[in-house]
Parts: structure tokens; C-alpha cells; sequence
């Protein structure tokens, strides 16, 4: 089956409607589906619920979406560095569900997995824990966190092959492996597609059978936080 | 005089001990890894990095490489990546012997508020409240007092908590208070500090 698209519209084609649930990969603007989130912006798909641990920044990466209104609802860790994601949440425009970090990248994997819920002590004591289930397992108290299943999960990787076997680049790989597990459909972008056979069959992050739908394209990659040492301190 | 910031990241890095996995937060914590000295330890970074570099030389940066306070940094000989799961994996797992976090306010049954003043500023718990939960040691490390010359050490938190009963250790300014049970333990203070000057520069009660 053809997993390779010439665009990211021509991949999400068929894929969208109104009021989706989309897992998006990345860690700030680390590794984020920046094609894909454009050719979202273009489809004027609206009332969407995104799971991702940040929401770009003003006029980058998911950012984007807000600023056209197309977000409903955000599952986040992270709302800092987002002038309009913060306005958005305090004016009530935008629904805004904080998840912890590390269970929202659980929530993701356990979603991927099959898994509908699992236990964890992070948050109780805390506003997270209002309304959940709560459970001692040898003296310690745990809450019921429950797995993500997204409608589409939208990904960006260094390298593919054409069956969708995907191999991350250093910290850019965070969030994508995780989300891209959690969704019925996968897309993913790449910034290059190499031939079968030459990537190192150990060395696969991802293995093709999450990955659906499969684009390569330029990427911007724009740094949040430029931070440097001096060469005399070295 | 009391300590500033960098003193208060050296006194941290005495906690750290060879051989340890370390997870350190962002502002006062980060400097603590110019502390480590001769220690074998290893910090990583929770959007999925073991072994952190230093902040890259200019024009060396990498976008595809930063910390969890999204910043460049570089890679060493020992480094390995892995994703989001994992990383929180090995967080919630208890396989990271202590975090160095930075607080608004710490109470004395050691309940930690860090993540957000309701109508004022939100920004999120991050990995926070995973790290609370999971390392095996959470030391704080931040301001005796606010701008206004009130306690952030508190009977109890008013602000949103990150976690309830997680913090070991307290570095301030002003000196290095342990959690006790029953309240918190003046273990050192700054040069030219006493204890008095801690006790009437805190509301939680100090036993």
C-alpha cells in the first residue's frame, strides 16, 4: 500500500472534520509537524481538541491554529511563552484541560497500546487529582488516568522509509512517538524519505505499522530559546 | 550576607552525590551543574535526553537539540535520547535519584506550589508534577522571601499545589532547612546568617 503523498494537504485529504480529537507531536518547537499544522490552518477544519504538550508559540507551529480560532479544546502541560494560547484560556474562549507532562506522554502511549487507563501518583494532593479515581496499592495512593485515542495524530521525523519506518533526530524525537501511537490514522512528515533497505532495521524509533500516511518537505525549525557559551569560556 | 544566586546553586550541588541520574529545573537549578566539580553526574532533560551539555558555542546550535526550558544545548560522549514515555517512564519509575526545582512557595509538611498564581499567571506544571512524584529526592531552591519581605516559606501553600509532601530539602538564601515530619530543620545557614535571622525570615514553624 502507498504510504508516500506529495503534499501535506494531499495527505490529510479525507481525514478531517469538525470537532476531531489530533494528537500533535513535538516539545515546544522541537520536532513539531509544522506542514501538517499549515495544511490544517488551509483546511479551515474547526472545533478541534488537540493533545500536545505545548501549543507552539504566537504565529508558529499550533500556534497558528489559535490564532484562526480552528482550537476548541487544548490537552497541555505548557501554556508559558504564548501570549495568545494564555489570553485565549483566561478569556474562557478556549478550553484548556493541564495535563502533567509525563502523563500526558503516558496518557498518549497507553492510548497506542490498547491501554484505557493505568494508575499514577503524579498530581494527587493537587487539582489534577479533582474528580478522579483514587486507589491505594500498598499503602501508596494513586489516581486513574485515562489512555488517549486520537481520530488523527500528526508527527514529524528526521528520516523514513517508504513503508513508514521512522527514525527521530536527538530531542525532536519527545512527544512524536507517543502521539503518533495514540491516533486511528497516522501522518507523518519527514524531512527526508531514503530508500527501503537503508536504514539500519535496529535503528528504526518508530516502526511503519503507525505510520499511515507519509510526506517529506522542507522544514523551518525555528530555535525558541538561542542559547550560547562564549568561546574564551570554554 | 546572605547567599545569591550562585551560592545557592554550589550549596545545592553538595547534595549530589557521584554516580547520580539528576534532573535540574529551570533559573536557580540550571546553575547547578556548574557546581558538580569532579562528581560523576548525569542530568537529564525530560523532553527525553540523558547526559546534557553545556549551552552550544554561536552558530553551533542545533534546533533539534534543547532542554526542557527550550533552550540550545549539546551533547556529550555518554548521551542518549528517547521520547516523551520513556522519559517520564524512568522519571515516575524512580530511576532519577533527585531533582533541584525551583518554588513560589514550600510549606513546612513540604507541599510545593510552583506552577501557577490563579488569574495572574498561568503557566503550566510541565514535567513538575511527574518529577515531584517520582525521583527519589526533591530539593527546592529559591528566595527566603518575596519582594515584599513575606515568608515563601508558609504553614501552608496558598497557591495551586504541584505536590503534597515531596520536598526533602529547602536551599534558600538564607540557608539549607531538611522536611522533618514535624516541621522544618535549620541544617545550615549562610555566612553571617543565625538561626534567629531564619526563624523571624519564616511563617512555617521551625523545629
Amino acid at each position: 500500500m502507498k504510504k508516500v503523498y506529495g503534499s501535506a494537504t494531499e495527505a490529510l485529504d479525507g481525514l478531517l472534520h469538525d470537532g476531531m480529537t489530533i494528537a500533535a507531536g513535538g516539545f515546544g518547537l522541537c520536532g513539531i509537524p509544522e506542514l501538517l499544522i499549515d495544511a490544517l490552518v488551509e483546511s479551515g477544519v474547526k472545533d478541534l481538541t488537540v493533545a500536545s504538550n505545548n501549543c507552539g508559540v504566537d504565529g508558529f507551529g499550533l500556534g497558528k491554529l489559535l490564532d484562526t480560532k480552528q482550537i476548541k479544546k487544548m490537552m497541555s502541560s505548557y501554556v508559558g511563552e504564548n501570549a495568545e494560547f494564555m489570553r485565549q484560556y483566561l478569556s474562557g474562549e478556549l478550553e484548556l484541560e493541564f495535563n502533567p507532562q509525563g502523563t500526558l506522554a503516558e496518557r498518549m502511549r497507553a492510548g497506542g497500546c490498547g491501554i484505557p487507563g493505568f494508575y499514577t501518583k503524579t498530581g494527587v494532593g493537587t487539582v489534577i487529582a479533582e474528580g478522579k479515581e483514587h486507589k491505594d496499592f500498598d499503602g501508596e495512593t494513586y489516581i486513574l488516568e485515562r489512555g488517549i485515542f486520537a481520530d488523527l495524530s500528526i508527527v514529524k521525523a528526521w528520516k523514513a522509509d517508504d513503508t513508514g519506518n521512522l527514525v527521530f533526530r536527538k530531542t525532536a524525537r519527545n512527544f512524536n512517538p507517543p502521539a503518533a501511537m495514540c491516533g486511528k490514522i497516522c501522518v507523518a512528515e519527514v524531512e527526508e524519505i531514503v530508500e527501503r533497505g537503508s536504514l539500519d532495521p535496529d535503528c528504526i524509533h518508530l516502526p511503519g505499522i503507525y505510520v499511515h500516511r507519509l510526506i517529506e518537505g522542507e522544514h523551518e525549525k525555528r530555535i525558541e530559546q538561542r542559547t550560547v557559551r562564549k568561546r574564551e569560556e570554554a | 550576607m546572605p547567599w545569591d544566586r550562585n551560592q545557592m546553586a554550589e550549596r545545592a550541588a553538595q547534595e549530589l552525590e557521584d554516580g547520580m541520574y539528576v534532573n535540574l529545573g529551570i533559573g536557580i537549578p540550571t546553575l547547578v551543574a556548574n557546581y558538580v566539580g569532579d562528581k560523576d553526574i548525569t542530568l537529564q532533560s525530560e523532553n527525553g535526553m540523558l547526559g546534557m551539555g553545556p549551552f552550544p558555542f554561536e552558530g553551533e546550535e542545533d534546533p533539534d537539540l534543547i532542554n526542557a526550558g527550550k533552550q540550545t544545548i549539546t551533547e556529550l560522549a555518554r548521551t542518549s535520547y528517547f521520547d516523551s514515555a520513556q522519559s517520564f517512564g524512568m522519571i515516575r519509575g524512580g530511576k532519577i535519584a533527585a531533582a533541584i526545582l525551583g518554588a513560589m512557595e514550600v510549606s513546612e509538611k513540604g507541599d510545593l506550589a510552583n506552577w501557577m498564581i490563579p488569574g495572574k499567571l498561568v503557566k503550566g506544571m510541565g514535567g513538575a508534577m511527574d518529577l515531584v512524584a517520582g525521583v527519589g529526592r526533591v530539593i527546592v531552591v529559591m528566595d527566603h522571601q518575596n519582594k515584599h519581605g513575606q515568608s515563601k516559606l508558609l504553614k501552608e501553600c496558598t497557591l495551586p499545589l504541584t505536590g503534597k509532601g515531596v520536598v526533602d530539602l529547602i536551599i534558600t538564601d538564607l540557608g539549607v532547612l531538611e522536611v522533618d515530619h514535624k516541621g522544618l530543620h535549620i541544617v545550615e545557614c549562610a555566612d553571617g546568617v543565625s538561626a534567629d535571622d531564619i526563624r523571624a525570615a519564616t511563617e512555617a514553624r521551625i523545629v
